[in-house]
């Protein structure tokens, strides 16, 4: 089929430019490891209170000196409610719901993920700034959804 | 390719307007929603403002906005294009049928909505459960849709038996390739409605596995997003240039736009589960894949649209380098809504990409950056397309002159400001982290610094957007009862520089067709199963609405 030339020009740089998007995120993704939260562990909901886990969930160091904070999202709060954590260290969150699907944001940083029952969501981040933050529920989970809201404080670094 | 005058008033004109009715209603009820929800999230005080009323407002909002008006219009228009470029509706029954189906699931979910029954949100994400009305009635839409698909498959093979060696005309062309996109999306859905929420709903299972309900809803979800979109595609392709006096600039590319639709609208449901558990990193960055490369057609109707309105200026006698578009019939209301709809969807092309950007979307993802988004995409590049699109099929199909002029001309141009003002608040408010869907967006009381302000500039814009809603619902309903009888003008599309005549490559629906549902195969099969064979645990029902 025959194609007008600045036509053409146009659908090879259009093309380019795709090339140019995915080969920055695929780059990132490997070299960085810039990726989304994909944790793939299943959990019963119904039991959630006997877990050993996140029947009482909480920030726990490990012995190599990893922290890891457990949370459970339910209708309507995140507990545990607040959390303390380091600045500038790996952070490992694990997180469930106990009931609908909520979400999870760290206000102001790129902590985000989805809370679904009978899963277990993890990502790990690190807090270059000391001080608090909020951490909102982002899905709509019933009538107080725009209250759910926990607290974060960052402690620790200069200040 | 003109089609003969004399339709409006036919049976297939009341068949296409019975459904435009509807879709016109529906928007103008969604519309005072928004109006609503929008001065709620400012915190504006309103006589019987509460958490029950916004939340159930959004799901309505929602369903009737993303579902109802858009179906029905589209169903409406493809009637319309359909009759008007083959000639005929096979199976006209059977239309009326899947009208009277669809309205009736459309009624019954909507009384369950407003009934305070249904307040899960048009995601109704699982184990959030509404009451088996809701699925059962939007399953009868869907149903109806699927009529319609029907009907016109029928109406163009009958059209095929005639003309065995001319390409389908480009409008029907893209709607054929519009009704194949909906197939691929609504088989996503009804697995998830039919075999998971209606049996879960009515309590005849216990218990309900919400990833791979999203999962089947995303696989729809976002195929949705091109259903919306093709029919503007058609629109700006075969009738913008035509009122703008020019021609078709690439009969091919258009038609290869079409299909590169059908193979890769669908496979690329993840990109709205990054956040998800349950689903590989790998495998959402496969969808990102896909979903870059559909960003490809898009790129090429822009220069083909917009070559096409060069086009037309140069016809007038248009010079220098940007005189064209001076020349352009911008006091038109049909042309000004596409142009303005077309401008939006580059900003809403930008996000899109942002969005899809795999790490990024962490930034953004659930925040009313999103919401931001689907309103520069779906409510504009597709509603005010298909709300010029009501002015052009008014006259065609009612045989009476569009009344209230001088409203329908500024209306488009209303639109776009408020919507200007209310995208660009929430996508830099959703930026600094105000989450989507909440009822004040000082949240529990005392947050909402960072994005202080934005939310009232939201609902500036909303107020905007309303009058807008209103301005063009006045000009239907004036049109509809007090339009000045006419003949009714003819259904006429832009001619392609060089036309086509023989059948090519991208004119093979069928085999496009076989390699969509490949794409699917291979995008959800894998991840499903491993889904399916994980040890999983599902969840009992909650309604906390």
């Amino acid at each position: 089929m025959s194609v007008n030339a600045y036509e053409r020009v146009w659908m090879w740089g259009a093309g380019g430019l795709i090339v140019l998007f995915l080969a920055a995120i695929g780059i990132t993704a490997v070299t960085q490891a810039v990726q989304p939260p994909s944790h793939i562990e299943t959990i019963n909901p119904a039991t959630l209170a006997d877990h050993p886990e996140f029947g009482d969930p909480q920030v726990k160091t490990t012995a190599d000196g990893k922290v890891v904070v457990s949370m459970v999202a339910e209708m309507f709060q995140f507990r545990p409610d607040p959390i303390e954590v380091p600045v500038n260290t790996p952070i490992t969150f694990r997180i469930t719901s106990a009931d609908v699907v909520h979400g999870m944001m760290i206000v102001g940083t790129n902590a985000n993920a989805m809370a679904v029952p009978g899963y277990v969501s993890q990502f790990t981040i690190t807090f270059p700034k000391a001080g608090d933050y909020d951490i909102a529920c982002h899905e709509f989970c019933g009538l107080m959804h725009h209250a759910m809201v926990g607290k974060i404080t960052v402690k620790g670094g200069r200040p | 390719m003109t089609a003969p005058s004399g339709f409006a008033r036919t049976a297939p004109a009341r068949l296409a307007a019975a459904h435009l009715l509807v879709a016109v209603a529906a928007f103008g009820v969604a519309a005072i929603m928004g109006l609503l929800q929008g001065l709620s999230i400012a915190d504006v005080e309103f006589p019987m403002r509460s958490e029950s009323l916004y939340y159930m407002f959004v799901t309505a909002h929602g369903v009737l906005m993303a579902l109802v008006f858009t179906t029905f219009f589209i169903m409406g228009l493809g009637y319309a294009l359909c009759y008007a470029q083959f000639g005929r509706i096979v199976g006209m029954k059977s239309a009326w049928f899947a009208f009277w189906l669809a309205l009736a699931g459309t009624v019954a979910a909507a009384f369950t909505i407003l009934n305070g029954q249904s307040t899960v949100l048009y995601t109704f994400y699982p184990p959030m459960q509404a009451h088996p009305v809701f699925y059962i009635g939007a399953t009868l839409l869907v149903i109806g849709s699927w009529i319609w698909g029907g009907v016109t498959i029928a109406s163009y093979r009958s059209w095929k038996r005639d003309h065995p060696a001319t390409p389908a005309p480009m409008a029907m062309h893209g709607m054929l390739a519009t009704i194949v996109v909906w197939y691929l999306a609504t088989s996503g859905l009804a697995w998830e409605v039919l075999f998971m929420l209606i049996p879960w709903s009515l309590g005849w299972v216990a218990t309900i596995d919400p990833v791979i309900a999203r999962t089947l809803f995303w696989w729809f979800g976002h195929p949705l997003v091109y259903f919306w979109l093709m029919p503007a595609y058609v629109l700006w392709y075969t009738v913008m240039p035509r009122i703008a006096g020019g021609r078709l600039f690439s009969d091919r590319l258009a038609r290869m736009v079409f299909i590169l639709f059908v193979i890769l609208s669908t496979p690329v449901g993840f990109h709205h589960q990054f956040a998800d558990p349950g689903i590989s990193a790998n495998w959402k960055f496969v969808h990102t894949i896909t979903t870059f490369a559909i960003l490809f057609p898009s790129f090429v109707t822009a220069f083909t649209v917009i070559a096409s309105l060069e086009v037309a200026g140069r016809m007038k006698g248009a010079k220098g380098l940007f005189d064209w578009i001076g020349r352009l019939p911008w006091s038109d209301p049909f042309f000004a809504a596409m142009a303005l709809a077309l401008l939006s969807f580059a900003f809403g092309g930008f996000g899109g990409a942002i969005n899809a950007a795999y790490g990024m979307n962490a930034m953004v993802h659930n925040t009313a950056w999103i919401m931001g988004h689907f309103h520069v995409t779906l409510g504009t590049t597709s509603a005010l397309t298909f709300m010029g699109a009501t002015y052009w099929l008014m006259p065609r199909l009612l045989g009476r002159e569009l009344k209230l002029t001088a409203l329908a001309r500024i209306q488009p141009w209303l639109w776009f400001i408020g919507m200007g003002i209310f995208s660009t608040s929430f996508h830099i408010a959703g930026l600094r982290g105000l989450p989507r869907r909440v009822y004040s967006a000082s949240l529990a009381g005392d947050q909402g610094a960072a994005w202080s302000g934005l939310a009232t500039m939201g609902a500036i814009g909303g107020v905007v957007l309303f009058l807008s809603a209103m301005a063009f619902v006045s000009v239907v309903i004036a049109t509809w009862t007090a339009g000045r009888k006419i003949e009714g003008p003819a259904f006429e599309f832009a001619v392609p520089l060089e036309p086509v005549t023989s059948l090519g490559v991208w004119d093979r629906l069928g085999m496009w067709t076989i390699v969509g549902i490949v794409f699917v195969i291979l995008a959800y099969a894998y991840p499903l199963a491993t889904l399916i064979m994980t040890p999983r645990f599902g969840s009992p029902p909650f309604q906390p609405f």
